[in-house]
């Protein structure tokens, strides 16, 4: 069993066209930043995206967006991006919006094999729309659908060649769940170490999950807004 | 006068209590953290995946993997945790929060709120409002009294696309603390020099009003 790829290129060869592909990361805190460049190489197109955010103009999701690779976008919040909103507006994007819970709760039971499940966010608002009703202890709840992906492709801090991960701080994000729920789960990470040389009880994300993984290089790791006390 | 933004954090940080736990949002919400009472314990909660938020770092310090919901760079203090976004909204869906405080457009006298779309102008989505509002199990909403063109924000109901229903239980404003009822809105205090005239005047619905109403104090 070998999992360890060469590089992004290698990882996401046979990602195809019109394919459905998660993608993890918060803003632009632990994205996959190598594959990202890598898909902009490949020029795949027709892309359904399920990524938390759409990154910046210039950098994440936002570098897809720009060549027209991505047809539709399953989010949360898609703020920080001028040519996302402008490719929204316009019909050339299609963009469907779910409250963040939900999605990350979709994309868990996608990987957990729970294909629906009810919860009380978005009861009463549009994102109700069409869905069914249910109350359980006196309170409305929706159903949502779970998300699965052809591809998942995420972050991690660490991983050893079986594919064992951990993730770093609040990098973590949507990459754990994500990486549950694709057919293909591509992880690519700061630092690919040996089998054993991660210790067992640290690990979030077993190997069981992933696919393919790669040390990846050259980390931008771009910070979206640098707050500091001074 | 009218509180200002820090005052209406001030004013908020007074219903804090030892041992909660509690997510602030973006905006005014964040600054309340800066007026958490001496020696209580308050866990503050980041949707993308931090109990125990701690200062801005100093600069130099910035970690690009360390950010709060509002995508800017954070500390975590002793004690603090880190977890996915699903164990995240667990925690929130699940009632493990204490307290929300969220800003809004428009809040209505039955407790709904629309703070995430204006359509044809704004459209950036919903992020964590909408799980927030529908289980925390205490919703306060921070804002200002009036919109930019001097509209109230506080109706009958909620003109914009809704983020929840029957769930905002206060609303701290820079004129008046206000209670979500079920029989509607019940003015509790009004900020230092503002007459109850003044926010009866500025609110689009009836005001419950009991006695005399206390000044807020800061």
């Amino acid at each position: 069993m070998n999992k360890v790829v060469k590089n992004a290129a290698e990882a996401i060869a046979d990602i195809q066209d019109h394919q459905t592909l998660m993608l993890g990361g918060f803003g632009l805190c632990g994205i996959p930043e190598n594959c990202i460049n890598a898909l902009v190489d490949q020029e795949t197109t027709g892309l359904t995206c399920i990524s938390n955010n759409a990154g910046v103009d210039d950098f994440g999701l936002g570098l897809l967006l720009k060549k027209h690779q991505i047809k539709k976008m399953i989010s949360s919040y898609v703020g920080e991006n001028k040519e996302f909103e402008r490719q929204m507006l316009s019909g050339e994007l299609e963009v469907e919006l779910n409250p963040q819970g939900t999605l990350a709760e979709r994309i868990r039971a996608g990987g957990a094999g729970i294909p629906a499940f009810f919860v009380p966010a978005g009861y009463g608002t549009e994102v109700a729309e069409g869905k069914e009703v249910r109350v359980f202890d006196g309170k409305p709840h929706i159903l949502e659908r779970a998300l699965k992906a052809d591809f998942s492709i995420i972050k991690a801090w660490k991983g050893d060649k079986a594919g064992n991960l951990i993730f770093r701080y609040t990098a973590n994000n949507f990459n754990q769940p994500m990486g549950m729920a694709g057919k293909i789960t591509i992880a690519e990470v700061d630092e690919l170490v040996e089998v054993g040389e991660l210790d067992p009880n640290q690990i979030h994300l077993p190997g069981v999950f992933v696919q393919r993984i790669f040390q990846g290089e050259n980390y931008e790791k771009r910070i979206e807004f640098e707050t500091t006390q001074d | 006068m009218a509180l200002s933004k820090t005052e209406i954090a001030q004013r908020i940080a007074q219903e804090l209590q030892d041992g909660y736990y509690v997510n602030l949002g973006i905006g005014i919400p964040t600054l309340v953290a800066n007026y958490i009472p001496q020696g209580m314990d308050v866990v503050l909660q980041s949707e993308n995946g931090l109990l125990g938020i701690g200062p801005f770092p100093k600069k130099g310090e910035a970690d690009p993997d360390l950010i709060n919901a509002g995508k800017q760079t954070v500390t975590y203090l002793p004690g603090s945790a880190f977890f996915d976004s699903s164990l995240s909204f667990a925690m929130i869906r699940g009632g493990h929060i204490d307290l929300t405080v969220l800003g809004a457009f428009e809040v209505s006298d039955k407790g709904d709120i629309s703070s995430w779309k204006i359509p044809g102008k704004m459209v950036k989505g919903m992020g964590g409002a909408m799980d927030l509002v529908a289980a925390a199990k205490n919703i306060i909403v921070a804002t200002t009294h009036v919109d930019r063109h001097g509209k109230s924000k506080l109706k009958t109901q909620c003109d914009l696309p809704l983020t929840g229903v029957n769930c905002v239980k206060k609303i701290v404003s820079d004129m008046a603390v206000i209670e979500v009822t079920k029989q509607g809105f019940k003015l509790m205090e009004r900020a230092p020099g503002v007459s109850v005239e003044d926010i009866i005047a500025n609110t689009d619905a009836p005001l419950i009003i009991e006695g005399d109403i206390p000044e807020m104090k800061l």
